[in-house]
């Protein structure tokens, strides 16, 4: 399963969900009576709730203005806590250093922590060319790895299967367990899947994890889990690896616990997540446990690029998916239709910087406008602008094309010419009226793109405004 | 001294022009009664949304040109419509970021310019709209209004007004209907879908009828509604404010 961006099929591929009434029903329910309705109660708690984003929009500004600075002390205090720090400068050489860390640890096995970026650069493919077995222990990343899919969600990666799906899929795969055994309780899968990776964690030399945050004062990486999967596979195997991208660094442990106390909440509607796990370099003298080597893998992959454009605010994401949550389009569409591994707003930004604007110019414009991603994001990123920033790049890459270009010029040219506007607009109008008759809407109409498909389309009232008041009207 | 009325300015924006000019003439009644004096001017077209929501800078500043043209000999400007409201208030000055003298220019028109509702409720302070509408109502938060210019309680507070009138206001009010300009042509699958959700929430409601502030979004659940057979008639807020919902509603047909 390669993650070859297919961001151009997002027509083909919003339909196809639209179509899917399971879907619909998942993405209703968990939405709207889960995430939304949790987040709201949970700021409804936390009166001084908007203080603290401006405060975090703030502490994320000043750390990328300063971010060389935080990182080199960052890669300081992991040295001297024993770890050894690695910079990769894109995808391709952050797989490369991870595999030849696994390679000099003799690992068969490799257990792993969520992490999207391990997604973004395509790590599992690449580690099992080499021959590694790389297991995904987080519950909803292990279901997807064994559907050789593309998670969906970047909180709830298994985000858009059911709980039959999920069952189904485990039969498949666990072949050596009894195919009768009864699986309806979703605790009973959460068992079977602790029961499995529970060997996994056991056999790997190797864990590799993300990281939510990287504190420079102290060299600590930091992970929020619900499961517990991220300790297990941090402190059991030998050697950890911890990759990260640049932007998640913060000055200190002070910093970091603002962002967290806006993560969960915004995320899930929970105070805090369940686990909160902080790793300073691998275990010392007297440790009871902990790894013997700690490698951090600190990937740029165009990120320094993106600090110097329009869209640096995109860095102070802290990956919630709060926007995800709240846009409509995801809210019917799903993850998968955005075609590459970041869905939603915040991914309709990253994404067309990664695969190029030319390949996802579908995603910025796939957006109402509607400025709900904008509104709940905990770090005040103004989404919207954004998207629309990379519409204009689409715009001078030729994007959108033919007629509906074409549309937009003879619009903008008439606009700019209110005299022939306003000579031109009322004969159209009432040729438009006439075509409607008394039936007050259209229910097809040509020119009026597939707007007639789903709806109908309202019919003029009847001249225009000038026109009738030229006349008198009042 | 006397103290002589305010002299208002109204941008009746491309929509309204072309497909419903009752809003048109509804929003200068309403204007009239609370005592100021209005004006249309003439060389008015599109406030400049559709190019750039397309990223068409180009034009959309040529237009928004055009627009703080005509408009900035006013005190105040007034728009029946969130969206082309937010477009000159919040994206104009933007527009202009790398061009101090336009910039001024925009953000002094920006300054000036109203959302219809929040101008009679906040400036006017209209208390009493002295209409009588009998019937249910829903009010629909168009996203640029409520998102960009804060109108949220304006609205409901005129609404509040209207004799023999109600509002029963529906789940998920604040949430997108999916129109989105060219959003809607482009994906009309996604935005029918979103628009279906729209329409269950007015009809669980039950009233009689759907209001809201930005026709865009009107035009978009008023197709849907009427696709799906409902009864449910739909005004935007100025018709019903100004007590015209004895014409047919957005999208029905006439008697
Ligand atoms: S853009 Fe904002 S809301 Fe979206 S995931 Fe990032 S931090 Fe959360």
């Amino acid at each position: 399963m390669t993650h070859e961006p297919h961001c151009q099929d997002f027509l083909k591929a919003s339909e196809k969900a639209l179509k899917d009434d399971q879907l619909q029903e998942l993405l209703n329910r968990t939405l709207k009576s889960g995430f939304q309705k949790k987040r709201l109660m949970s700021m409804a708690r936390l009166p001084e709730y908007d203080q603290l984003r401006d405060q975090a929009r703030d502490v994320k500004n000043h750390i990328l203005d300063h971010l060389d600075a935080y990182l080199e002390r960052f890669e300081l205090q992991v040295k001297k806590a024993g770890g050894h720090v690695h910079w990769a400068q894109d995808a391709e050489q952050a797989r490369e250093i991870i595999l030849k860390i696994c390679q000099n640890a003799g690992a068969k096995t490799v257990t792993k922590g969520k992490s999207m970026i391990a997604e973004e650069i395509d790590l599992n493919d690449y580690l099992q060319d080499a021959g590694l077995v790389p297991i995904e222990t987080d519950l909803g990343e292990y279901i997807i790895q064994l559907r050789e899919e593309l998670p969906s969600h970047i909180i709830a990666p298994a985000f858009h299967l059911s709980k039959t799906q999920v069952a189904e899929t485990f039969k498949e795969h666990h072949t050596h367990l009894d195919p009768d055994r009864d699986m309806v309780e979703p605790t009973s899968l959460l068992k079977e899947a602790r029961k499995e990776l529970r060997e996994k964690f056991i056999q790997a030399d190797v864990g590799i994890t993300g990281a939510n945050f990287l504190i420079a004062e102290t060299g600590t990486a930091m992970i929020v889990t619900n499961e517990g999967n991220g300790d297990l596979t941090q402190s059991l195997p030998r050697v950890h690896i911890a990759l990260s991208s640049i932007e998640k660094v913060v000055p200190t442990l002070e910093d970091a616990t603002l962002f967290l106390r806006l993560l969960a909440r915004t995320a899930t509607g929970q105070e805090q997540s369940v686990y909160n796990t902080f790793f300073t370099g691998p275990k010392r003298d007297g440790d009871l446990d902990g790894p013997e080597e700690f490698h951090m893998v600190l990937l740029d992959n165009r990120r320094t690029e993106l600090l110097g454009s329009e869209f640096r605010d995109i860095l102070r994401c802290i990956r919630c998916g709060a926007c995800i949550n709240h846009c409509p389009v995801y809210g019917v569409t799903s993850g998968h239709a955005y075609g590459w591994v970041y869905p939603g707003p915040m991914g309709s930004v990253l994404t067309p910087h990664f695969v190029g604007i030319k390949e996802a110019h579908l995603l910025p414009s796939a957006c109402t406008m509607c400025g709900r991603c904008g509104e709940v994001c905990p770090v005040r990123i103004p989404l919207p602008d954004l998207l629309r920033n990379w519409r204009g790049h689409a715009f001078n890459a030729g994007k959108p094309g033919g007629l509906q270009r074409m549309g937009l010029k003879v619009w903008a040219w008439l606009a700019k010419r209110p005299t022939l506007y306003h000579a031109i607009t009322p004969i159209k109008i009432w040729g438009m009226k006439l075509l409607a008759g008394k039936r007050g809407r259209f229910k097809s109409m040509i020119g009026a793109g597939g707007w007639t498909k789903t709806r109908d389309l309202p019919a003029p009232q009847g001249g225009t405004f000038q026109s009738r008041r030229q006349k008198g009207e009042r | 001294m006397t103290e002589r009325p305010p002299k208002i300015a109204l941008f009746v924006t491309c929509l309204v022009d072309l497909m419903r000019p009752s809003v048109g003439f509804a929003a200068m009644r309403l204007l009239e009664r609370a005592g100021a004096e209005v004006v249309v001017p003439k060389k008015q077209t599109c406030c400049g949304q559709p190019a750039y929501n397309s990223g068409d800078e180009a034009d959309a500043r040529a237009i928004a040109q055009q627009v703080i043209d005509v408009f900035e000999g006013y005190d105040t400007v007034v728009v029946p419509s969130g969206s082309c409201g937010g477009m000159i208030k919040e994206h104009y000055p933007k527009l202009f970021a790398d061009d101090p003298a336009w910039k001024t220019r925009a953000q002094t028109l920006a300054a000036r310019t109203q959302e219809l509702t929040q101008y009679l409720a906040e400036n006017l302070d209209l208390n009493d709209v002295s209409a009588t509408v009998n019937g249910t109502v829903t009010y629909h938060d168009s996203c640029a209004g409520m998102r960009e210019l804060g109108i949220k309680d304006q609205p409901r507070k005129l609404l509040a007004t209207v004799d023999g009138l109600e509002l029963k206001e529906m789940d998920d009010t604040e949430s997108c209907c999916g129109f989105g300009g060219l959003f809607s042509i482009k994906y009309p699958d996604v935005s029918g879908a979103i628009v279906d959700k729209k329409a269950d929430n007015v009809e669980a409601q039950k009233t009689d009828m759907l209001s809201g502030g930005d026709l865009g979004c009107l035009m978009n659940v008023a197709g849907k509604l009427k696709r799906r057979g409902s009864n449910v008639r739909v005004y935007h807020i100025a018709e019903i404010l100004a007590g015209m919902t004895d014409q047919p509603g957005v999208g029905d047909a006439e008697t």
